[in-house]
């Protein structure tokens, strides 16, 4: 009996420091320079960037391989406060990616035209569409980001972007008015002086 | 040579450890709806299995059996397992994080598995050496992944069909799992272990 506790307890001791051991020599460090721009990135996972979503081109921009003006969605407010988080040039938007939209946009599936194809379900990287095969699809417009990824693949074109109609529940704090409008040139000139 | 061939055909085929043994079920109904993740489920098994029937012969042998405590087997071997899928998720999270995103999710819970303490246990009963307890353990892995994803396939060509109402969900996938487990039993005179 006591030879069976005793030697559990060893047993038990024995993995627990190798354990121990293991979680300090294995650690994974985090980039975290990457989870800062990706946490200002704007979340649409939309792909303009040329990559599949914004955590890689958060960590392509950590990794110094990609420039920080490839994300229209983000716009010029976004170049802008990614800059100052890494101290580099304010950049324009990189014309190749795409274009910043004035107003937010969000999907509307015309549910009388839709046939059920799941194809834009497949597209959609944030699971904002709602539908089985050969049921109608929705959109719920609450989680919809945007990206216009589920409008290429739809076969009978009845995806449309509409502006996002603003009431209670999909209002936002607006971003900062002061950095919208200040002028990129102003600003380094300020620097300089 | 044959020996080790008769290992491998009989877990896999004859003495399937869901079909035949009803072990690991709880895996083979609850992660058998979508493909990627039942290839996924039976990859990780594999892995783990093997080296969790190789590791607790080496208790056994080793530390149960000198000191005479061969009825402690089935509180260390859980233990041993535990310990080896955590030792195996740090060390995958640090080496390979593209396996540990495929894999990640499924290590904790195959902890559980019955399969994985049933193949540590048999090995003993049967008297297996080191190289056969992992055979064993391969083969059982082998025999749970060749069912669950014939299993998975089957349930999305179900997940489509009209079925009755009261039949639907569960009670559909486990008339499949019996009829599945009767073809199996044609197997049965392949291999006598």
């Amino acid at each position: 009996m006591s030879m069976a506790v005793i030697s559990l307890t060893l047993l038990a001791l024995a993995f627990g420091l190798a354990l121990g051991y293991a979680a300090i020599r294995f650690r994974v460090q985090g980039n975290p320079i990457a989870d800062e721009i990706e946490a200002l990135l704007p979340q649409t996972q939309c792909g303009q960037c040329g990559y599949p979503g914004c955590r890689p081109y958060a960590e392509a921009i950590a990794a110094g391989t990609e420039q920080i003006n490839r994300c229209p969605p983000g716009g010029d407010t976004g170049i802008k406060v990614l800059a100052e988080l890494l101290g580099t040039e304010i950049l324009a938007l990189d014309e190749g990616a795409g274009v910043e939209k004035a107003l937010p946009e969000v999907a509307i599936i015309h549910e009388d035209a839709c046939i059920g194809c799941t194809k834009c379900i497949q597209a959609c990287p944030v699971d904002a569409i709602v539908g089985a095969a050969k049921l109608m699809h929705t959109v719920i417009t609450a989680e919809c980001t945007g990206c216009e990824l589920c409008i290429p693949p739809c076969p009978v074109d009845c995806i449309d972007m509409v502006v996002e109609k603003i009431d209670l529940q999909s209002w936002r704090w607006p971003k900062p008015a002061a950095i919208r409008n200040i002028p990129i040139s102003v600003e380094v000139s300020d620097k300089v002086a | 040579m044959t020996e080790y061939l008769l290992i491998l055909v009989s877990t896999v085929l004859a003495n399937n450890f869901v079909l035949v043994r009803f072990l690991g079920l709880c895996p083979f109904m609850g992660v058998s709806n979508k493909l990627e993740g039942a290839i996924g489920m039976a990859i990780a098994t594999s892995f783990v299995l093997t080296l969790a029937s190789a590791s607790s012969y080496l208790l056994y042998t080793w530390l149960l059996e000198p000191f005479g405590l061969e009825y402690l087997s089935t509180l260390s071997f859980i233990l041993v397992i535990a310990v080896m899928v955590q030792l195996t998720e740090m060390i995958m999270h640090k080496t390979s994080p593209l396996l540990y995103r495929v894999l990640g999710i499924f290590l904790p819970l195959i902890t559980t598995n019955c399969a994985v303490l049933g193949v540590a246990l048999l090995n003993v009963q049967e008297q297996h050496n080191l190289l056969q307890s992992a055979l064993y353990g391969f083969g059982a892995a082998l025999g749970f992944g060749l069912v669950l994803i014939a299993f998975t396939a089957m349930r999305e060509k179900i997940a489509m069909a009209d079925v009755p109402v009261p039949f639907q969900g569960a009670a559909i996938g486990l008339i499949t799992a019996g009829l599945m487990a009767l073809a199996f039993m044609g197997f049965s005179g392949l291999a006598n272990l």
